[in-house]
């Protein structure tokens, strides 16, 4: 049996009912990535022994029948800025050189609890800088769907292992779209959920006032069972909000009769690839069949979502990395002279180019001088789109947009331009600025045979709204369902469809 | 020309609260180094802060004692730069929203009282410890102190004199040790203290460039420096040359201070309010509450002691001067010691001792009771007062029972007429000359016999009971 094209939760049935042990499962995450790794590069660490021994600790719960969630003995694996404790967590940084955490994620922690078996740390863009995971010191990843072409970013490594069936599921970070823009590239379903509902401890910060961790996974199912597990309250987060968690699966009833989705036209003119725009407005038409009510109004302020997005987490960034400094852990250069060329040298050679960029760019932003004209004037926007969101979800109930204005692009193409590759995170960083839960669903194939994403968009804390809408419209398609070729088959468009 | 010296203060002080700012670790002075710190503290990627509870009511219930407004809405900052002993690159710290702010503090100097204004109260963390070890040529970082909360508290420039500065020192530090808030030990650091000091001709509305003086280890440390310093930029301005802005260090050995950075090489912290703490929002059912457990400060007590117990001002203002000897005043009296009696033991003989060893009134062991018990033996007349304030230099350490010195000692009082009679005696057999100038009318000649008596009975006689005896022998003889 090919395992790869089931979903999470189906694999995890089938451990709960012992047709397949949890070594098994291991044991087939692992043969598919070692077949897979040697091209996509998805992985920087792999822990294919402790995964052995993990599940044959989750197996023994197995065999007492005491599951201890859905997700039991289904292989997955941590984008490479979560720690985990005792295994190296390097941010696809050269600067944290061998840094091994003494302690572990909440989310670690958590998904330990519910029976994860990990299967290593997944490939990223270098500290989650860039939207196409080529800025990492470990090379970049190729996209399962096409080599030629990149994963997305910053959670590349983790929409690809996805896509490619080296795990059932992964956790991602997203602080602009670095969840739901590579699970649109790669073809898997990809949620970021409402601001401080998943506990920030053990996440290598980039941006903190925008950064959260959620699932990647095949279907929006999956995505609920394990927000189920990682959601809620963390006393070590300060930021975590004590809102309800947990019945997030349970409560998926794929009806959306009568939800009011609202399509804001900001998100579908200039700049939208023709296909990218039709296979939205298609997953538009599929809800309206399911009973929902779907209606285009206008949100201006879109047009600042992206200089805003970049002001902010550019700032939170140069402080957030200043740690990094070679005193302490991770990389030291060798031959300074002094305190401050020690500083200087080991993050000359630490850092890659897209992070220096994005440090330069916050200490500017920072400066005595120039904090009031774009930091604090940058706050003023942030509160402005918020409030914007807010009126908009008086009158729908979701929003529905594009995830990114083209498929994948080819690998090389992006980093020469910049300014073209922060310009094409516009329908997602709006998302993290206001907070809100946001869901990418695969929704259709450009004619070159990539996968499309669409995004729904939730108010804050409304998450098994936005689940529910995904899940009903993954229950009238199976765009989700398709599997990239496997490494030496004829690839087909559209992939393999089950 | 006659000049004028403005002073403003930024006083640091350490919370005494059990664990750090952000982070479960304790607070606890000294300890192996790096050994009170945790992932949190140590800023190891990924870790975030939390805020312990307790910080932000010590500082809310200072900010109120000190008579400042509570910011019902305030938030932390970040403040940017790199050292080794800031792992995390950043302090957190305040200053967009500071917790309190435009305070009042009264002091009494020789020149009269005074209010000083306090400009803003913040929390902040501590940093860690560099040390340098020559003999290997490396520095080490200790992070124990990383994470440990402290106030800053900041003055308008309203001093004019290192006099009016420590009075405001004193003041401060007692009303922070009533409140329970800090124990303000300058030799731990738990109270540190740097001075912005310019001056300007007598009258002049503008203020001078001023400086910042740092490394001020003690009240006299810095009553010094304001006075070198004044010295030297009033010297700096008679000879024509201007006063740079810049942060200088006190010498104590050198009894100066020495530039250390300019203004022009000043940091540019880029602080930015801190996205891992949310805003503080403070209820008025928190402040209230926080109010009603405001305990009964220095001035307070120093009026009802007047009141109560009738002590002179200058001896309440003693004794409240500490929180510790206030309470230990208060104890002894609760146990049945005359009030003045207590009030002047503590005022001679108890901090005599504590300056004598170096010790704070916080840290002494001897007890209250003990010097109950040595008063009622006074009172008693089992102990002359000599005595009694040998004993007390001997039990003050340990605070050893009383009782039990004595009798092992035998120092208890001779009272016994019959035995001073014998004494007395000798004494006349001895010196017959004396008796003689006694008897022609020398008063002198009877205190030396009095003095001769005590000697033979080692001090222990009770000088009331020598005297009457002597006289009646005498009246006889």
């Amino acid at each position: 049996m090919d395992y790869r094209t089931l979903t999470a939760l189906e694999l995890g049935a089938l451990l709960r009912e012992g047709s397949l042990s949890a070594a098994g499962a291991a044991k087939a995450g692992l043969d598919r990535l070692a077949q897979a790794q040697g091209r996509s590069n998805a992985f920087i660490t792999v822990t294919k022994e402790d995964a052995m021994l993990r599940a044959d600790q989750v197996q023994r719960l197995l065999d007492a029948r005491r599951a201890p969630s859905p997700l039991a003995g289904v292989p997955m694996a941590f984008k490479d800025n979560i720690c985990t404790r005792g295994v190296k967590t390097s941010c696809a940084s050269k600067i944290l050189g061998g840094f091994t955490p003494p302690y572990d994620a909440t989310v670690a922690e958590r998904l330990d609890a519910a029976g994860c078996i990990s299967l290593g740390k997944l490939n990223m863009d270098e500290f989650a800088m860039g939207s196409t995971t080529e800025t990492s010191f470990y090379g970049p990843v190729q996209n399962p769907w096409d080599p030629s072409r990149v994963p997305g970013g910053s959670s590349g490594g983790a929409a690809a292992a996805v896509a490619e069936g080296s795990v059932w599921y992964a956790i991602g970070s997203d602080t602009g779209g670095s969840i739901r823009q590579p699970a649109a590239y790669c073809g898997v379903t990809g949620m970021k959920p409402t601001y401080g509902t998943v506990s920030r401890y053990g996440l290598i910060a980039y941006a903190s006032s925008l950064d959260q961790m959620g699932p990647i996974a095949r279907s929006a199912a999956d995505c609920a069972a394990v927000l189920d597990v990682i959601q809620g309250r963390d006393p070590r987060d300060g930021t975590s909000l004590d809102a309800p968690a947990g019945g997030l699966l349970s409560g998926l009833t794929g009806d959306v009769r009568d939800k009011r989705i609202g399509l804001p036209a900001d998100c579908f003119g200039d700049g939208l690839d023709g296909e990218v725009r039709a296979a939205v407005l298609a997953a538009a038409d599929v809800l309206k069949q399911r009973g929902a009510v779907v209606e285009e109004f206008s949100l201006p302020v879109m047009q600042y979502v992206v200089p805003t997005y970049y002001i902010i987490a550019a700032a939170e960034a140069s402080s957030n990395l200043s740690r990094f400094d070679g005193v302490k852990y991770g990389w030291r250069a060798q031959g300074y002279e002094d305190l401050t060329g020690l500083y200087n040298k080991t993050r000359t050679e630490g850092f890659g180019a897209e992070v220096k960029r994005r440090i330069l760019l916050g200490t500017f932003v920072l400066s005595t001088g120039y904090y009031d004209a774009y930091y604090k004037k940058a706050l003023q926007v942030k509160a402005l789109i918020k409030r914007a969101f807010d009126e908009a979800f008086r009158r729908y109930d979701l929003l529905l947009t594009p995830v990114a204005p083209t498929t994948a692009p080819k690998l090389g193409e992006s980093l020469n331009d910049p300014l073209q590759m922060y310009l094409s995170d516009i329908y997602t960083v709006s998302v993290n600025l206001a907070g809100l839960p946001g869901i990418s669903v695969p929704c259709g194939f450009a004619s070159d045979g990539m996968p499309i994403g669409a995004q729904l968009i939730g108010p804050a804390l409304g998450d098994a709204a936005v689940l529910d809408a995904a899940h009903a419209f993954q229950l009238e398609t199976d765009h989700h369902k398709r599997t990239p070729p496997l490494p030496g088959q004829a690839a087909q468009k559209g992939g393999d469809a089950q | 020309m006659t000049w004028e010296t403005v002073i403003g203060l930024e006083t640091h002080v350490e919370l005494a609260t059990a664990t750090k700012i952000f982070c479960g670790c304790t607070t606890e002075f000294g300890g192996d180094p790096n050994t009170h710190c945790c992932p949190v503290c140590t800023g190891m990627p990924g870790t975030l802060p939390v805020l312990n509870e307790a910080v932000l009511e010590f500082a809310v219930k200072a900010g109120l004692a000190l008579n400042c407004a509570v910011t019902r809405c305030c938030r932390f900052d970040r403040k940017n730069y790199f050292y080794p002993d800031l792992p995390k690159a950043y302090q957190i710290s305040q200053l967009y929203l500071p917790i309190c702010h435009d305070g009042a503090v009264d002091i009494r100097t020789a020149a009269g009282a005074k209010t000083i204004r306090i400009h803003e109260l913040h929390m902040e963390e501590d940093a860690g410890k560099l040390v340098h070890d020559p003999w290997i040529d490396q520095t080490r970082a200790d992070y124990n102190r990383c994470g440990v909360p402290l106030i800053e508290i900041v003055t308008e420039p309203d001093f004019r004199s290192a006099d009016e500065v420590v009075a405001y020192l004193e003041k401060l530090r007692s009303t922070l040790q009533y409140l329970g808030v800090s124990d303000c030990k300058m030799q731990e650091g738990s109270l540190r203290c740097d001075v912005n000091l310019s001056v300007r001709p007598a009258g002049a509305p503008a203020l001078g460039t001023r400086t910042e003086m740092k490394n001020l280890n003690s009240f006299k440390a810095i009553a010094r420096s304001i006075q070198y310093e004044a010295r030297r930029q009033i010297e700096r301005l008679e000879d024509g040359k201007r006063v740079v802005q810049e942060t200088r260090r006190w010498d104590e050995n050198k009894d100066a201070t020495f530039a250390m950075r300019s203004k022009e090489n000043a940091q540019d912290y880029r602080y930015f309010p801190e996205p891992d703490i949310p805003p503080l929002e403070l209820s008025e059912a928190y402040l209230d509450r926080l109010k009603a457990q405001q305990p009964e400060m220095a001035e307070a007590r120093m009026a009802r002691y007047q009141a109560d117990y009738g002590l002179p001002a200058y001896d309440t203002q003693m004794i409240t001067a500490q929180k510790a000897l206030a309470d230990f005043f208060e104890r002894a009296v609760a146990l049945g010691a005359p009030a003045k009696q207590v009030s002047n033991w503590i005022m001679g003989e108890v901090m005599g001792q504590l300056s004598a060893r170096g010790l704070e009134a916080r840290d002494m062991v001897f007890s209250p009771a003990a010097l109950a018990r040595l008063i009622a033996l006074v009172q008693e007349g089992k102990l002359n007062r000599n005595t009694a304030v040998k004993v007390f230099e001997a039990v003050f350490e340990h605070d050893e029972d009383v009782d039990a010195y004595v009798q092992k000692h035998g120092l208890e009082q001779v009272s016994d007429a019959g035995l001073v009679g014998c004494v007395a005696e000798e004494v006349f057999a001895a010196n017959p000359k004396s008796i003689e100038d006694y008897k022609a009318g020398k008063e002198k000649a009877f205190g030396f016999l009095v003095g001769q008596v005590m000697r033979q009975l080692k001090g222990q006689a009770d000088p009331a009971v020598v005297r009457r005896v002597l006289r009646m022998k005498l009246e006889q003889n």
